[in-house]
């Protein structure tokens, strides 16, 4: 019954980061990606089935590893996941500051370079 | 197996690409003389073509091609009969003086090498479009006619008028194009294949199929499109803003006769019903009429002319549909006869614009003198306008007239049918003659106006290929016996079906066959409407104007309309508020999560009490602490250090659960991310707490809430199922075996997963750079802000 605790866990990450990054503060979206990357790890790692404490090593000695070893085919996925979410962890922070640094403003609303508020409307001719 | 013929066949339609693609070249090398040089292709084409003329005319037929998408039984298979040769020998022999004249028409044109390489490609697509035998091969070469038509007809893509009549072409027949691909798809689908010399013989079945009705609507809509049928008629005479020897090649002697080409290509599979005899001769009539009428308001020759293709060509298209012997046999002669006299005419058009400075009629006159050759060729091409004997076109309107009387005039008054399609074509004819008599005498004979004065005789370029047409026009019309033999039976006999004979000939005796009678009347007709035709135009213009709605305005309503709506649509869906785009996004994840629970059949076990340990249970409140204390954060820092809280616990249950390789990382990805949070968010200064109001909280809240119950429940569902552990097991059982290392999660990474774990490193590379990369825009010192980077103002078209 351990994974349905966690699965509740992860609904509990999710749900938090979701929140998060639906404020329109860019901060609070960071947080909320930098959760929902560890709710995905959690997720990950709970659908692979999780046992107490023997972790995927082959003693000395041995060719296979102890019986009830944990899964080690998800936790080579999540530990590739955690590197790569750093990295857009650590980009997207960048991005959030420059932006700030240019436009003054840390609120989405008013971050309108892209889709300006009086975007000109398209030729009417050939 | 590719033969020789193989080969030659692809290449009749690939070479004037592969010519296409040198011309630029071959025009900085060559410069005047390039026409020349070009000129070889087309001619080559045609002569090679001519080689088949005795087998053909003896009613055999040659295959050849290459297999192309076996699978899909698509080939690059081409097909040569009558009507494939006659159209293929029109193309490459017109195109061939085409050439020759856009070289002068076009002299000192700075981009004369990109206009050779827009008509080379186009006459390849052309020669492709009547040789193919495959649906799909037809319909690519018939849509690259269109779009090379749309390159020439904008090629002054400075003047707006040219943008705008191109982009009317290619909407207009590109679209017919679409219908046609519908029609073609419907075609296979009820026959199995996609040859049309194996859908042959399915041609009584379709006829009687539910689905032939569609079929024969979608292919019309394609061929009415191409061909300028009403209402689809009006692009045609928009896109003379094209140069001359445009007009004269694609839009009067090939491109918009494909439509009529289809026609009569697809009518041994579609033709001869009662849709077919009803539709096709009422649009062709109206169009006839339509054209005929509109070419005596116009005061410009090319627009004269434009209309009366209009009009000749919806004549073809009501030949076509009233499928007996004698008409098929017009069409043909007609099909000629019109090629050379308005390919002939237009290129005069262009010479004249060329030697006058003008081509406006009112402006015109008494040019005979100044231009003896071309009024020569003038004549003759006029004299097949009007029909006159000795040319091929009189030979067409005789089985045009057959066609509808049989053995009396009289006849017609009892068959209200043909009466009202005689006196269609009738004054048609008349009028199409009034406009190549107002041509002729108008412009050439008279009292000379002040633009004839510094007119001169234009060179050699300009008036060989009329001169070579008109001659040929009558030609055509005196040696009947090598025409019917050669070209009119095996072409007739490929439309309806069956052998035909064509007998023409020519003799005195002509005037004693009841069709005369029509002749004569057009002839008398013609030449009234001729002495009043300046009246005419002035009533017809200024009726036009009262009007004050024109298909051309329908269609800038339309496009117009089609340019507001998308600009609406795209407001609606891109309104540029962060927040919604991403609740969205999360309500579509819900419904992704929500939907298999619903949609499968759940047996769902029974939840137990689980038995975790007290330090199990102390972790995860730990987490949904933190979690918590993130959203209630009142400060940023206090945001930021409530993150690791949530991060560490994380780390701590991938201890307890056998990860120590996680849960390393984890504690030491966790301190980075918060220490350097800290370091960057302390300096700015931002808004403290959550700016939300209550209601956006609310909203946000139960997206939130909704998401996070969907995934739990969707991962409760995925539990209860079992985990293949094939994997894990091969892994286990080989890590020490195979790889030679003991952390099995190690050797996943560096050797089973290796490459994976090269793209993470690249990854994290390209992270890096991108990051420098956005702190250097600043450092640079220039002033390089993200306003600096908007783009530049969209310049006003000229």
């Amino acid at each position: 019954m351990l994974e349905q605790v966690l699965a509740a866990l992860v609904g509990i990450f999710f749900a938090a980061s979701i929140y998060l990054i639906l404020s329109k503060a860019i901060i609070r979206m960071l947080l909320g990606v930098t959760i929902l990357g560890n709710g995905v790890n959690l997720l990950i790692f709970t659908l692979g089935r999780v046992s107490r404490e023997v972790p995927p090593i082959v003693s000395n000695g041995e060719l296979q590893p102890a019986a009830g070893f944990a899964n080690p085919l998800p936790q080579a996925l999540i530990l590739t996941a955690i590197v790569i979410g750093f990295a857009m962890f650590t980009f997207l922070l960048v991005l959030g500051y420059r932006a700030y640094q240019e436009l003054d403003a840390d609120n989405t609303d008013t971050m309108r370079v892209a889709e300006p508020k009086d975007a000109p409307r398209p030729p009417l001719s050939y | 197996m590719a033969s020789d013929l193989d080969l030659s066949f692809t290449l009749v339609a690939l070479a004037p690409f592969i010519a296409a693609l040198m011309a630029p070249y071959i025009f900085r090398f060559l410069k005047e003389y390039s026409s020349w040089a070009l000129a070889i292709i087309p001619a080559a084409i045609f002569i090679f073509l001519l080689s088949f003329l005795p087998e053909i005319a003896e009613h055999k037929t040659v295959s050849a091609g290459f297999a192309w998408i076996t699978a899909l039984g698509v080939d690059l298979n081409f097909y040569l009969d009558g009507l494939s040769l006659t159209f293929g020998l029109l193309i490459s022999g017109i195109g061939t003086f085409i050439v020759l004249y856009s070289g002068a028409y076009l002299k000192g044109h700075a981009h004369q090498g990109r206009f050779f390489a827009f008509i080379l490609m186009f006459m390849g697509s052309m020669l492709g479009l009547v040789m193919a035998d495959n649906l799909i091969a037809l319909f690519t070469f018939w849509e690259l006619t269109s779009i090379t038509s749309f390159l020439l007809i904008g090629f002054d893509h400075s003047r707006e008028a040219s943008r705008r009549a191109a982009i009317q072409a290619l909407v207009v027949t590109g679209g017919g194009g679409l219908s046609l691909l519908a029609g073609f798809a419907l075609l296979n689908l009820i026959t199995q294949h996609w040859n049309m010399t194996d859908m042959f013989a399915f041609a009584p079945a379709l006829k009687q199929s539910e689905f032939y009705l569609p079929v024969l609507l979608f292919v019309l809509g394609g061929a009415f499109a191409k061909s300028a049928q009403f209402p689809l008629h009006f692009w045609l005479p928009n896109a003379m803003e094209a140069p001359t020897p445009v007009s004269a090649y694609l839009h009067s002697a090939t491109m918009v006769k494909a439509g009529v080409y289809l026609l009569a290509r697809m009518a041994p599979i579609l033709g001869g019903t009662e849709l077919w005899s009803t539709i096709l001769p009422i649009f062709g009539g109206i169009t006839l009429l339509w054209g005929a009428t509109f070419a005596l308001k116009q005061t410009d020759l090319k627009q004269m002319l434009a209309q009366t293709t209009v009009a000749s060509l919806g004549l073809m298209v009501m030949l076509i549909g009233i499928f007996n012997e004698a008409a098929i046999i017009g069409v043909v002669l007609y099909l000629l006869a019109h090629a050379f006299y308005k390919g002939a005419m237009f290129m005069i058009a262009g010479g004249v614009d060329h030697s006058a400075g003008t081509r406006d009629i009112t402006m015109l006159g008494g040019l005979a003198r100044k231009m003896p050759v071309t009024f020569i060729a003038t004549i003759l091409a006029a004299a097949g306008m009007a029909g006159f004997p000795l040319t091929v076109a009189f030979l067409a309107k005789e089985e045009i007239y057959g066609a509808l009387v049989e053995t009396d005039v009289l006849t017609l008054f009892s068959q209200p049918q043909n009466l009202i399609a005689a006196l269609v074509i009738l004054v048609g004819n008349a009028l199409m003659m009034a406009v190549g008599l107002a041509v002729l005498i108008k412009v050439f004979l008279g009292r000379q106006k002040p633009t004839a004065e510094h007119a001169h005789e234009n060179s050699f370029s300009f008036w060989v290929g009329p001169a070579v047409l008109g001659i040929l026009a009558v030609l055509a019309g005196v040696m009947t016996a090598f025409m019917g033999h050669n070209f009119v039976a095996p072409v007739a006999s490929h439309i309806i079906n069956q052998e035909v004979e064509a007998h023409l000939h020519l003799g005195f005796d002509i005037v004693t066959k009841p069709a005369f009678v029509l002749s004569l009347l057009t002839w008398v007709l013609g030449t009234l409407v001729f002495l009043v035709i300046d009246r005419i135009r002035v009533d017809l213009a200024s009726l036009v104007e009262r009007a004050n709605i024109s298909f051309d305005k329908i269609f800038d309503w339309l496009m117009f309309g089609l340019v507001r709506l998308s600009d609406a649509i795209t407001r609606f869906l891109h309104h540029g508020r962060l927040e919604i785009y991403l609740t969205l996004v999360f309500l579509m994840f819900a419904a992704v999560f929500f939907g298999p629970l619903f949609l499968m059949q759940v047996d769902w076990q029974p939840l137990q009490m689980p038995q975790l340990h007290f330090y199990e249970w102390s972790t995860i409140a730990i987490a949904v602490a933190g979690l918590a204390a993130v959203l209630a954060a009142r400060t940023r820092l206090q945001a930021i250090v409530s993150l690791g809280i949530q991060g560490f616990s994380v780390a701590i249950l991938f201890l307890l659960y056998g990860a120590p390789d996680l849960s390393f990382t984890q504690f030491m990805v966790e301190t980075l991310s918060v220490v350097i949070l800290a370091l960057v968010m302390t300096r700015l200064h931002l808004d403290q707490a959550d700016i939300r109001g209550v209601s956006d909280r609310m909203r946000d809240g139960s997206v939130a809430f909704i998401s996070g119950l969907g995934v739990t429940a969707l991962m409760l569902l995925v539990l209860q199922g079992n985990l293949d552990m094939r994997l894990t097991d091969l892994f286990a059982a080989t890590s020490v075996a195979l790889a030679h290392g003991h952390n099995i999660v190690n050797v996943i990474l560096v050797d089973y997963r290796g490459l994976d774990t090269l793209g993470e490193i690249s990854v994290v590379m390209t992270a890096g750079i991108a990051i420098l990369a956005l702190i250097r825009i600043r450092s640079g010192g220039r002033q390089t802000g993200i306003g600096a980077l908007k783009p530049e103002p969209r310049k006003a078209p000229k």
